[in-house]
């Protein structure tokens, strides 16, 4: 493949963008969708300290769940880790601070950052300490809202389907979930994707991420976790 | 929840009558999940997960399970015709903007206001709110679908909810194992019961006062 715009890269070289107390955004929902050899590369290279954001804390074994369980993260921003009892753990023995924002609410904040928009305005959990705590209310044509801030990261990381040499994304289904969201929202932006095509092979009208947004693409050999319903 | 399946169909097929033609329907975990199974032939629903998906179909058969293709709590559906996937912020604008006209869930507590109370349990469980408040703010009708009492034997229909609120006055109606109840401005109403509960059984496993409606359903 012709790597015009050079950035094709191998995961090793793409480690060396990560460091120690790095703060990292990461694309998945239950682990569908999280970029399977960029989070073993994480573990293989021993980065620690981390600060992750993202959806939720997949499952033990699974996604982000794999840098959860091994004690990675000092800090998650996420709508739910219910489905990683090691990061429930973590949490309650003070080993892993843990905000949580509504899932939608989360999604957007991610999109704003992502966006250049520096907060959102939102309804959703006004009545309730957890999400209101710490965060500023405002009042618009006689409402009240809460001052939801945007979200970015030092490094974004996302699994996408194919991409091509500019880094122009299409997902695989239901995989999409937050990964063209987080995309945007990184100061550097990398893509393990299953299948790199030539420019041109992929029609302008399907690609759901602009290549504008990814600044590395690291070839995918898939999953290797198993599934919890395998 | 030490239910058995006939009672959690029971509790299924009651809730799948609420589903019209047409509609947009978010299904939690548990027995709400059991929802589609109950569906007349025919009706044309649309089932969204947060995880953007809009017209989920049923899980596929062992074997031909894709692991891009799943729910929102990260097992395998299918899709029906119609079906479109989209982003998680689109997926919550549908919700928010007032484009679902139903969730149905699971709950620990809910006020005869309509208090939802079902993400947190203090000191045991803090698993987060994931896309809970927003469904339950924002969907334009809340179902709960619950025992009418925890394993301890405590109502689970309260006055006032002791656990820490999903979100204030969004339940509409409430389907146990024992009768169905009906939540509007002027407070909790038993519309119908599954035999052979007796009203007086229901009051006496309900955390509070409710009206009675004029014409009780049975449902054998």
């Amino acid at each position: 493949m012709e790597n015009t715009y050079n950035k094709i890269i191998e995961i090793d070289e793409a480690m060396k963008h990560f460091r120690d107390g790095m703060i990292i955004m990461f694309g998945g929902f239950g682990g569908i969708g999280t970029p399977p050899a960029l989070i073993d590369g994480i573990l293989d290279n021993g980065f620690k300290d981390l600060t992750l954001i993202g959806n939720d804390s997949g499952f033990p074994h699974i996604g982000i769940g794999k840098v959860v369980s091994q004690g990675r993260a000092k800090k998650m921003i996420a709508s739910h880790i219910g489905s990683n009892p090691v990061a429930g753990q973590l949490m309650t023995d003070g080993k892993m601070e843990v905000e949580f924002s509504p899932q939608g609410i989360l999604a957007e904040r991610i999109r704003a950052g992502g966006v250049g928009i520096p907060a959102i305005l939102s309804d959703i959990g006004l009545d309730n300490d957890i999400v209101t705590s710490n965060k500023q209310t405002c009042n618009l044509s006689g409402k009240k809202y809460l001052v939801e801030t945007a979200l970015t990261a030092e490094i974004s990381i996302v699994f996408a389907k194919k991409a091509d040499p500019y880094g122009n994304l299409i997902y695989d289904k239901s995989a999409r979930n937050t990964n063209p969201l987080v995309a945007m929202a990184g100061d550097m932006t990398i893509a393990e994707v299953e299948e790199i095509v030539p420019l041109g092979s992929l029609d302008p009208d399907e690609i759901i991420t602009p290549g504008v947004f990814v600044d590395y693409i690291v070839p995918s050999k898939g999953v290797n976790w198993k599934w919890a319903w395998e | 929840m030490g239910m058995g399946v006939e009672i959690r169909d029971r509790i299924a097929k009651r809730a799948a009558e609420e589903i019209k033609n047409g509609m947009i329907v978010n299904l939690g975990i548990g027995i709400p999940s059991l929802v589609p199974n109950h569906l007349p032939a025919g009706t044309n629903v649309m089932f969204h997960a947060e995880n953007g998906i809009t017209g989920m179909g049923p899980s596929p058969e062992k074997g031909k399970e894709d692991e891009n293709l799943c729910n929102a709590g990260g097992f395998p559906v299918s899709v029906v015709k119609g079906a479109s996937y989209c982003d998680s912020t689109i997926a919550f604008g549908m919700i928010r903007r007032g484009r679902v006209d139903m969730t149905i869930l699971g709950s620990l507590q809910v006020s005869e206001k309509g208090d939802l109370a079902n993400w947190i349990v203090p000191g045991k469980k803090v698993p987060g709110m994931g896309g809970a408040m927003e469904l339950a703010q924002k969907a334009r009708k809340v179902i709960v679908l619950m025992n009418q009492t925890d394993k301890y034997g405590n109502s689970k229909i309260v006055n006032e909810c002791s656990l820490p609120l999903t979100s204030a006055r969004c339940v509409d109606m409430i389907i146990t194992e024992m009768a169905v109840f009906q939540i509007t401005n002027h407070g909790l109403t038993l519309t119908e019961l599954f035999a052979p509960h007796s009203i007086h059984a229901v009051r006496a496993k309900t955390g509070c006062g409710f009206t009675i409606a004029g014409n009780v359903r049975v449902i054998n």
